[in-house]
């Protein structure tokens, strides 16, 4: 038995969904590693749109691009999490509320 | 089978930066430790004169290649030699600098020259994965250098900050070019106007929220207003030879990609973004300029006068015509000019473990630094836009484009923002020559290389305000093809 | 529309009645015998010393952080071999350009020191 495909707009809708819990989750949580964890999320989210668009399309370069997002975010992930291991060891904490030297 | 264009000559530049970045590391890495490191300079400042010559001879070509991922014409060509003369006043200040605060490490130049990489790959870019690329390029390598003093709290705050905002702007963009590429089936910049203009496609909402979400994500990376949060704060605490670097180099280059990607892939949405750009324009200079003033520290205030810099950039964005997008490139680097003058300036003015960035200390230098106090004074009053400086020229050219295409509110508006900024560059060159010392500061050293990139930014700064035809004839020729 | 996820509910139908099924027959066929040594929560092996919240030595992020990096490249290697047998001589090139590149970082982290535990 062969039931016909999920449509893509499902995908689009479920990508849509996931960059929201992202973009919450990035402005509302305190903790620096979930901040970016959020900021991975969207990310992902992005890639779940790109292969959708790429296989509705039957184009190759939505998949090429998400390719190239997952590397440059492993590239961000190891700067990200660099700088936060330098940040802990000055300040003991990574919470984004304590970050606070630098303001008006 | 067909194999993909390839064309070497185009992307030598690119080449010859890549190749200097990784031979500085690793000059770096296999020479002793203890040794003196001040040659990686000088070997990153070889590698920025050999990509500019090969840079030259691509001027006038207005060539493209690799499958329409990549063109050098003129528009990339003035922004890419805008590039290695930032890169190369930055890293001749670093020479100072760097060594001072004890982070000349190899790692310290070679990052300087891939995030001058990336930098021109947006500005190059004509598909969408290029240009991705090349701004990720860029700002790794810049939340890398804005951390570089480790030691110091605040300069490891400002690479978090840098950090967790960018990679969140970062996501902004990218879901604005998902949709876009959903939208239009391409990701060639060309490609997606022709899509657009041959299947009428204004009111789809998909390009719509795409459009909203690429404004989000060049926005922040230009700090234009309400996405300038992080600008102050990285601004302050970068070491200073990066934070002239940001606001010149990484400025530019996200004009760059804005300019490309708006005007190549969507002219027929030009009276959508016209109008956000307006609001954002005038929000810009006027939130730069009036916090500037209240600042007390130099760079801080610098910072801000960067983000009001970008709204005078965006009056000439939003007029949108030839006069007004040469008038872009001579602005951005007559800034460039002025700006890397300023911040060298207050390097100069620090030593050792004593910084000396509170707009105070500059009370009476005028008498015990006569040099860096006029040159200070110059490069201010360029910013604040007196003739017959360079960044007089190029807000007359920004706010004529205006005017010309009746945009008469935002060149009014932009004029009077102008008169406010006088206030607080003149507090500055007020305090150098008509108030008395706060507190002494004595032992400051001048580096060789940084009086030379004293001298260099002067010349540019005079020449851009003498001799302004040369370089706007220049910038004219360069945008031929661009709209 | 809805049923177009049909297989997709069978299968998370079967998979937890299958958990479930799995759990509770050991549960309820199994035997038990508890001894002092059969409750603690290391059955084998040596007894923990102190709280298990210790630091870890800074080597471990760095090495995760070069494995991050480098196991990354492996996402082009694979498109590149689908693509191998048609481009032969230009798909060599082109990724002996890539990974030469990721050799010059690995050269500069070995001579880093930042493979070196001690």
């Amino acid at each position: 038995m062969i039931l016909p495909p999920v449509p893509p707009a499902f995908y689009l809708v479920l990508s849509g969904i996931l960059f929201t819990i992202g973009v919450i989750g990035a402005l509302t949580r305190r903790n620096a590693i979930v901040v970016f964890m959020c900021i991975e999320l969207m990310l992902n989210s992005v890639n779940l749109s790109f292969i959708t668009f790429s296989r509705f399309l039957q184009s190759i370069e939505g998949v090429l691009f998400a390719f190239f997002i997952i590397a440059v975010a492993a590239a961000e992930a190891a700067v990200g999490l660099a700088i936060f291991v330098m940040l802990y060891r000055s300040k003991e904490t990574i919470n984004v509320d304590e970050v606070n030297l630098l303001k008006w | 089978m067909k194999l993909p264009e390839i064309d070497l000559y185009l992307i030598a530049p690119e080449i010859i930066l890549t190749a200097f970045g990784f031979l500085v590391l690793l000059a770096d890495v296999f020479s002793p430790r203890t040794e003196k490191k001040g040659y990686l300079g000088i070997l990153s400042l070889i590698g920025i004169v050999v990509a500019f010559f090969y840079t030259l001879p691509l001027i006038g070509s207005g060539k493209s290649g690799f499958e329409g991922m990549f063109t050098a014409d003129g528009f990339a060509l003035f922004l890419k030699v805008t590039f290695l003369i930032i890169a190369f006043i930055t890293i001749l200040i670093s020479m100072g600098y760097a060594e001072r605060e004890g982070i000349a490490f190899g790692e310290y130049y070679a990052l300087i020259l891939f995030s001058t990489l990336g930098m021109s790959l947006m500005a190059s870019g004509t598909h969408l994965i290029t240009i991705f690329l090349g701004l990720e390029t860029m700002s790794i390598a810049i939340y890398v250098l804005a951390g570089m003093l480790r030691e110091d709290r605040r300069s490891v705050e400002s690479a978090f900050k840098y950090f967790l905002l960018g990679a969140f702007a970062t996501g902004f963009l990218l879901y604005g070019i998902a949709l876009l590429y959903g939208a239009t089936g391409s990701l060639q910049l060309k490609e997606i106007a022709t899509y657009i203009a041959s299947k009428n496609l204004l009111r789809n909402p998909m390009l719509m929220i795409s459009l909203v979400f690429l404004t989000i994500g060049f926005g922040f990376k230009i700090a234009s207003v309400p996405f300038h949060m992080w600008t102050p704060d990285v601004y302050e605490g970068a070491p200073t030879s990066i934070t002239a670097f940001m606001a010149t180099g990484v400025k530019a280059a996200g004009f760059a990609a804005l300019i490309r990607v708006f005007f190549t892939a969507l002219p027929q949405f030009r009276p959508d973004w016209t109008s956000i750009m307006w609001l954002i324009s005038v929000a810009t200079m006027t939130v730069g300029n009036i916090v500037a003033i209240s600042q007390s520290n130099i760079k801080r205030m610098l910072a801000y006068s960067s983000i009001a810099h970008a709204g005078y950039i965006l009056v000439a964005f939003v007029a949108g015509n030839d006069i007004g997008i040469s008038g872009i490139l001579f602005y951005l680097m007559a800034y460039a000019f002025m700006n890397l003058g300023a911040f060298t300036c207050v390097i100069l003015l620090g030593k050792k473990g004593e910084e000396n960035t509170l707009i105070t200390d500059y009370s009476g230098i005028g008498f015990k630094y006569p040099l860096l106090a006029a040159s200070m004074t110059v490069f201010l009053l360029s910013m604040a836009g007196i003739p017959p400086l360079g960044g007089f020229m190029a807000k007359v050219y920004v706010f004529s484009a205006a005017v010309k295409e009746k945009f008469y509110w935002l060149a009014i508006l932009g004029v009077l923002n102008s008169a406010v900024s006088v206030y607080y560059y003149l507090r500055v060159t007020v305090l150098m020559y008509f108030r008395e010392p706060q507190r002494e500061i004595t032992g400051l050293q001048f580096s060789p290389a940084s009086v030379l990139a004293l001298i260099i930014a002067l010349i540019g700064t005079f020449y851009m305000g003498l001799f302004p035809a040369n370089v706007l004839s220049f910038a004219q020729k360069s945008i031929v093809g661009l709209m | 529309m809805l049923v177009e996820y049909f297989t997709i509910g069978i299968f998370i139908a079967i998979a937890i009645a299958f958990a479930c099924f799995a759990v509770l027959a050991s549960h309820f066929l199994g035997q038990r015998k508890p001894s002092a040594i059969k409750q603690a929560p290391y059955e084998c092996g040596m007894t923990t010393v102190g709280s298990s919240f210790r630091r870890v030595p800074i080597k471990y992020y760095i090495i995760a952080m070069l494995f991050l990096i480098f196991d990354i490249e492996v996402v082009f290697l694979y498109p590149w071999a689908v693509v191998f047998k048609e481009y032969r001589v230009f798909a060599f090139v082109s990724m002996a350009v890539f990974l030469g590149i990721l050799i010059l970082a690995y050269i500069y982290i070995w001579k880093k020191g930042a493979l070196e535990w001690e």
